[in-house]
């Protein structure tokens, strides 16, 4: 387990979705256990009554990362209050590889380009700044194993730096029918006395590994 | 095939081949593929160059043509009827 970091910075929001569920600050939205991954995201869509069909031509990882970050976000349009001054950094362990695998089928024929573009791990990243308006620094990390302490100092020593106010943080990841977002929205602000707990990687790896998402 | 079909069928193919949430009523033939119309943008374009290869068999011969062949499905349409081979479709 992690040593204990700082807890200058509060975890505000955090999203689960694996397994055909959906979690919202530990609070269920949505589970449908007899859905594939594709239907299970479209519902899931549907459910929280995002309207952006860009969304439709997106790759799974972007899908899935776009509709985690609206979990924890909000709709976009003034919930950034400091663009500039807000991160992402994810991380995940399959990369691109559910995309790519679909590229290369394509290329006995004529690929897509459409496909093409989305063969690039970081792009959900994009994809999320241009929907809730993100101008700040950007990491996207892979390993097999969520880095929590890495990424928990990574994020801390940004705030540090000055320039980075908020950040949404986590885990974005899918191949095949496996997959699993976990993301955080992480600012040296309480938001909210019920659900804001110290940003540490305790509580990320809690969270993290807890099936709902629960953190004490 | 006549004009009028193939006028259809491209709405319908345009409109899987981009994932577009749409029905094939809701698009106006004459009315501009990109910016105001149906929004696309470039890499819808690249996908509907693909689309006339795969689909049609025909291969844009000069990329600054681009424009005006997708500038609706309508020019689409005509550019298709005028260069498409017998076999092809």
């Amino acid at each position: 387990m992690s040593k204990e970091l700082s807890g200058k910075y509060w975890i505000n929001n955090a999203a689960k979705i694996g397994s055909n569920r959906a979690f919202r600050n530990q609070q269920i939205l949505l589970e449908k256990p007899d859905l594939t991954t594709d239907e299970f995201l479209v519902a899931l869509y549907r459910e929280i009554g995002m309207e952006y069909p860009k969304w439709f031509k997106m790759d799974r990882l972007s899908k899935l990362g776009m509709l985690a970050a609206e979990l924890v976000l909000g709709m976009p349009g003034g919930n950034l209050a400091d663009p500039f001054g807000s991160a992402i950094v994810l991380a995940n362990r399959h990369s691109s590889l559910d995309t790519d695998r679909k590229f290369v089928e394509q290329l006995k024929e004529i690929p897509s380009p459409a496909v093409f573009v989305y063969t690039l791990p970081n792009i959900v990243t994009g994809e999320i700044s241009i929907r809730h308006g993100f101008k700040g620094e950007q990491a996207f990390f892979i390993d097999d194993l969520c880095p929590v302490d890495f990424m928990v100092n990574y994020v801390q020593t940004l705030f540090e730096e000055g320039n980075t106010h908020t950040c949404l943080f986590g885990w974005v990841d899918i191949l095949g029918e496996q997959y699993n977002a976990t993301l955080y929205s992480v600012s040296g602000v309480q938001e909210d006395s019920v659900h804001s707990i110290p940003f540490t990687s305790k509580n990320v790896y809690q969270y993290f590994d807890h099936e709902q998402g629960a953190v004490s | 095939m006549n004009r009028e079909q193939l006028v259809e069928e491209l709405k319908q193919q345009i409109i899987e081949q981009l994932n577009l949430q749409v029905q094939p009523a809701d698009i106006v033939a004459s009315d501009p593929l990109f910016n105001e119309g149906l929004g696309l943008d470039s890499i819808d374009a690249l996908e509907l160059i693909v689309l006339m290869q795969q689909k049609y068999r025909i291969k844009l011969a000069n990329a600054e043509d681009g424009p005006k062949i997708f500038q609706s499905v309508d020019t689409m349409a005509d550019f298709i009827l005028a260069n498409q081979t017998p076999q092809a479709g």
